[in-house]
Order: structure tokens, then sequence, then C-alpha cells
């Protein structure tokens, strides 16, 4: 385990950028265009994502999170008619730490080409706009990962340590000998945690608009909807642990294990999971709250409709369904 | 009425139960009898539809408990070894909730738990954690019988009960049996079997004697000698070779022996010289229950590393 640990540790916690997605749009098309196109994408750090024609496609790219940036090469730059051209770097602001590095990464490339052997002077000059989050705030990248934690560990941690408990005890034992189905056992234990985690989301969303004024573009009615379907996912998943789990220890364990360091890690809420190894990367597609974190963050900050989250609350929806059965069926009626 | 028969059970590697085969009458009183490990909770798990049996078949009152055991769960009041009780809520609330959890209230059967819940009035505002050992299991108990159950499953429930509580709570049993209630219960305290109609001894897994309390007394065939004096470890040390024994054992502060009927007390004193022994007694003792228990524990025992050693 702790072998594990450090590999995940070592891997996932990385500050660089690898293959990040972004756009660019040539309003140029010439050969020092070109160049800068190329050398952008051969440095490993960036892979163009979509073939943008204007200022309209990227704004949709940026909406849809298909792209982390958008390079704008303006038509003088190579011209030689004027002097200095001005690149414009567009930087997803969601998420803040991630969008320096690349407007850093960029920056440097692109003045790699602007000055190539002699010693001409720059004539690039590199602009750089965060969208959603102008001011780089940290703080709207965090409190919808927040959110997300806290509502896994109030779901699925507490659910599952509570029905252990029950089982610890030797409560399990008499309720399973009542005439009560094991389904209304289930959902005794797992209504009043659905209640709180509510009651959770709601305050820290109090708190988050109130004092860290982080912004909220979107539907209040989308945002609940997508928080009720994460809830109802951890709560399964906590039924789940508490299926195999025979112990309080062993389930605050899994819970520990194999969901709050997952979420934590691999599930974009402070390490962007791009620049991860493959592995991790595939890990990481199995990670429910990697889908509610992409969709709160695009329902806050972005303003996100139904249409743009709809791929990641189905995902999310199918997820939760598949761990309703699981725990359903391995819901013992018997010790 | 119970029946088991050629019932086994097997933890993965580990025997829970041997084929066994009993009957529990029903208004019977029946007491498992056994050390930890011995299949005492196997038995009643196997019974309260925890656990499916490997092979045989359970029945109460002629209904298949593997396969109806819905309506087996509702006929039968199970009280686990552990103290299954919320320790948060009140001693009231515990008795409703596990009342509304069979869907009956505690109005509707509080003859059956009148005379336990007297003694509990008082602190009916107390949280269940905050009761005493003997308190909890009473409490346990009226949960049990709230939905007035055909038969009463009882896991060890006087075990870390002090003697006054335990004697009350048997008091308790006999009570309800003579409402005609059919009572399983589980004990580790040897002098609890005589207070049970009928008795169970097991061991690994095993009946080794089943009956009343008397008929196992008097199926004791060996002769009990009791030696008092010496210093009782070289006694035991020296006993234990003793060609002739059969079981010997220290109870109270006597070392018990149990020989063949040929044996004299002369013969004995005679060997205990020999290994230079002085200032023992040794006198005829009459068996009771725990002496019978301790020559079936040591015979059977001793059967299984015969065995064993026929194997290796």
């Amino acid at each position: 385990m702790p072998i594990a640990q450090l590999f995940l540790f070592g891997y996932a916690i990385t500050t660089e950028i690898r293959n990040a997605s972004i756009a660019i749009l040539d309003n140029a098309h010439n050969t020092k265009s070109t160049e800068l196109t190329n050398d952008i994408v051969s440095s490993g750090y960036f892979t163009i994502e979509e073939e943008v024609q204007s200022y309209q496609d990227i704004d949709d790219a940026f909406r849809q999170g298909k792209i982390k940036a958008a390079i704008i090469i303006p038509s003088t730059i190579g011209s030689g008619q004027i002097p200095s051209a001005r690149i414009q770097i567009l930087a997803d602001g969601t998420d803040p730490n991630f969008a320096a590095i690349v407007v850093a990464y960029i920056s440097s490339i692109a003045s790699r080409v602007a000055t190539p052997l002699s010693s001409q002077p720059a004539f690039i000059n590199v602009e750089h706009r965060m969208w959603y989050n102008l001011n780089q705030r940290s703080v709207n990248m965090f409190v919808p990962g927040v959110i997300t934690f806290i509502m896994l560990l109030v779901s699925a941690m507490l659910t599952s340590i509570s029905i252990t408990r029950e089982k610890e005890m030797g409560n399990m034992e008499v309720l399973l000998v009542s005439p009560l189905k094991p389904v209304i056992i289930v959902l005794g234990k797992v209504v009043p945690y659905l209640i709180l985690s509510m009651v959770n989301v709601t305050s820290v969303l109090t708190v988050a608009l109130v004092f860290f004024e982080v912004p909220m573009q979107g539907s209040y009615i989308l945002l609940a909807l997508a928080s009720s379907i994460f809830i109802i996912c951890s709560l399964s998943l906590g039924v789940l642990i508490s299926s195999i789990a025979k112990t309080q220890q062993v389930a605050l364990m899994m819970s520990l294990m194999g969901l709050m360091l997952p979420t934590i890690l691999l599930s974009n809420f402070i390490f962007p999971v791009t620049s991860m190894p493959p592995l991790l990367q595939w890990i990481s597609v199995i990670i429910p709250a990697k889908y509610f974190v992409s969709i709160i963050r695009g329902i806050m900050l972005k303003g996100a409709g139904i249409g743009v989250i709809l791929n990641d609350l189905l995902i999310l929806a199918g997820m939760t369904l598949l761990f309703i059965i699981i725990s359903v069926r391995k819901f013992k009626i018997r010790l | 009425m119970i029946v088991f028969s050629n019932v086994s059970k097997h933890y993965n590697d580990v025997v829970g139960l041997n084929t066994t085969s009993f009957q529990v009458e029903t208004g019977e009183l029946f007491g498992l009898i056994g050390p930890d490990g011995a299949g005492k909770s196997t038995v009643m798990r196997l019974l309260a539809t925890l656990l499916l049996p490997d092979t045989g078949s359970i029945t109460f009152n002629g209904i298949n408990v593997v396969t109806d055991y819905k309506s087996v769960r509702k006929s039968i009041g199970y009280m686990p070894g552990s103290f299954a009780l919320y320790t948060d809520l009140t001693v009231k609330e515990n008795l409703e909730f596990f009342a509304s959890v069979f869907s009956s209230s505690v109005e509707e059967n509080y003859h059956l738990i009148k005379d336990i819940y007297d003694q509990l009035a008082p602190f009916r505002h107390r949280r269940a954690g905050a009761l005493s050992g003997g308190m909890k299991q009473k409490l346990a108990l009226s949960c049990a019988l709230i939905h007035s159950p055909l038969a009463l499953i009882l896991d060890e429930p006087t075990t870390g009960v002090d003697a006054v509580s335990r004697v009350e709570f048997w008091n308790m049993l006999r009570r309800l049996k003579d409402t005609g209630m059919t009572i399983l219960v589980s004990t580790p305290y040897l002098e609890e079997a005589s207070l049970c109609d009928r008795v169970g001894l097991m061991n690994n897994g095993t009946f080794m004697r089943i009956g009343t309390p008397d008929e196992v007394v008097k199926a004791y065939n060996k002769t009990l000698w009791a030696i008092e004096g010496g210093y009782s470890h070289a006694v035991l040390k020296a006993l234990r070779r003793y060609e002739a024994v059969h079981a010997v054992y220290v109870y109270r502060d006597k070392v018990m022996m149990s020989t063949e009927a040929n044996i004299s007390a002369e013969d004995i004193m005679e060997y205990l010289k020999s290994k230079e022994i002085e200032g023992a007694s040794v006198v005829r003792a009459t068996p009771d229950f725990e002496d019978c228990f301790m020559d079936l524990m040591q015979s059977h025992t001793s059967v299984k590393h015969d065995r064993t050693d026929k194997h290796g």
C-alpha cells in the first residue's frame, strides 16, 4: 500500500503539463504563424483539440470544456510591416494553477520563435487573458472541489461506517431477523445522510457565494439535480463498501483509500488529470467525482447549460445505477 | 417444535457444527452448554435464519428455516450474543423501535414484558448505553419479546452479568416458559444447566450428550475422587501420569479425578506416595453436573487425540 501511494503521489502530483488541449486561431496563415503553431505542438505540452475559425468557435470549445487554452495569432504576424505583433492567449481560469502554467509555457515558446538566431529585437508580444475566472482566484477552483469532497465524505464514508457499526454491534443480526425488508434497512440508514448531504451542500454553497464571492453563472436547478445524482452515487458507494467490509476500521480504510484518495488526486480537483501518465488517466475514468467536478465547475464558473454537461451527467447517472444494482445484489439477508 | 436433522455447518475450513440432529419440544427450556467455540452460536444462528446449513434440514413448527425464512423470522425472538441495542437511544425508545420494526406496539404485548419492564421502568429515560450489564440484558430480552414470539433464541444472555441479575434473568425465563414459549438458551456457566428442562452439552461442533440435567449426572459411569492437601500443582502433575486416570482437573480448592470403578482410594494414595507426595487425602466424591461435563470434555478431547494419532 505505501508503495502504491508513493507511485500515485509521485505521478499524480505534478505541476507540469502534458498534452493540454488547446485551440489555435490562426488569422495570418503565413510561414511565421505556421512555424509558431508547429513549435507549440512539437513541444509535447500541447495538443490541438479543435480547428477553430472564429472567436465564437473558441468560446464554444471553452464552454464545452474541450480546451484549456486558446491562442490567437494576429494577421499582422510575420508581415514585416508592423514591427510587433500581439499574440493573444486565452486560458480557462476555472483551474488557475493550470492556466498560469499554460500561459507561461506558450509565452516562452512564442518568444523563442520571435527571436530566431539573430539578435533581432522581439517582435511578438504575448498578452494573456483568463476566461471565467479573470483574477485567477483559486477559491473559485477549490470550492466546487470542496463541495464534491464534502458530499463524498458525508455520504459514502459515514454511510459505510454507520452500516458496518450495526454489523459490529450485532444490531444487524436483530434487524435481519426482523420482518423488515433489506431495502428498508438500507434506506433507513441512507436517508438521514441524504438529507444531511443536501443541507451540507446548501450551506457550503451559501458560504462560498456570500463570503468567498464565488460566481454562480449557471442554473441552480441544474446544480441541485447534478448534486442529487452525485449524492445518491456516493451513498450507493457507501452501501457497497459496507456490504463488503466487516468492521468499521475496514470500512474507514476502504472509504479513505478507495474513495477519498482517488477523488483528491484524480478528479481534477487540484491536479490536472491530463498531465498524468496514461495509466492514471484511465483510472480517472471510473472516478465519479471527476465527472461531478467537471459538471459543478461548468455550471458555477462557466454557466454551462444542460446540453454541455449532459454527457458527464449521463455517465454519473449510469455509474450511480450500477452501484445501486451491485450493492442491492451484494446486500445479504443472512450473516 | 425445533428439529435439526443431520445439520452441518463449516466456516471455510473451521467446523462450526458437525453433522448433528436434535429436537426441542414446544414449551421446553433447552440449554446449550459448552465452552467458547463449541458451536452454540452456530446452532442459534442457523435456527434464526442468519446462517445457511451446509447439509441437513432445520424446521421450526414444521416450517423449513431455509426456504421459508420469512415466516420463521416473524415467529422467533432472537437475542444475539453481543449487546444488540441502540446505546444512544433510551430504554423506552429502544423498546418502541424494536416494536415498530416487528410492526407491533409496546402496549400490545405489554403483559409479556411487564415483569421485566417493571424493573426497568425507573430508568426508562436513561440511555441504553448507560445501563448496568444486568439491566442491558433485561432490556434486550424485552426487545426480543416485544412481538410476542413463539420461540426465544437467547445467545449467552447471562455472560458478563452479575450473579444476582443472573438469578433474576433465569426466573424470568422460567416464567416465560410457563406461558408455553419455547426457549433455546446458551450459556458457558455450568451451574445454570440445572435450571433448564433439558440440556445439550456441546464441544467442537457436536453434542456430547443431550438429556435432562439429572440424566446427564446419572449417565456418569466413573468413580470420582477428591484429593485434598498437598501442593495441588504437584498432585495434578503426578495424577496426570497415573495410568488409571480418566480425567483430572482442579475444581474450587480440590483436585478432582475420575477413574474406572475398580480403583480404590488406597491405590491412589500408594501412587501419590511413590511420586513423593505426602499429606494428601483421597476421598470418594459425588459427581455433580460440573464433574460430568468435565469428564465428557476430557473423553471427547482424548478421543480426538487418539484419532489424530492414528492418522499421524
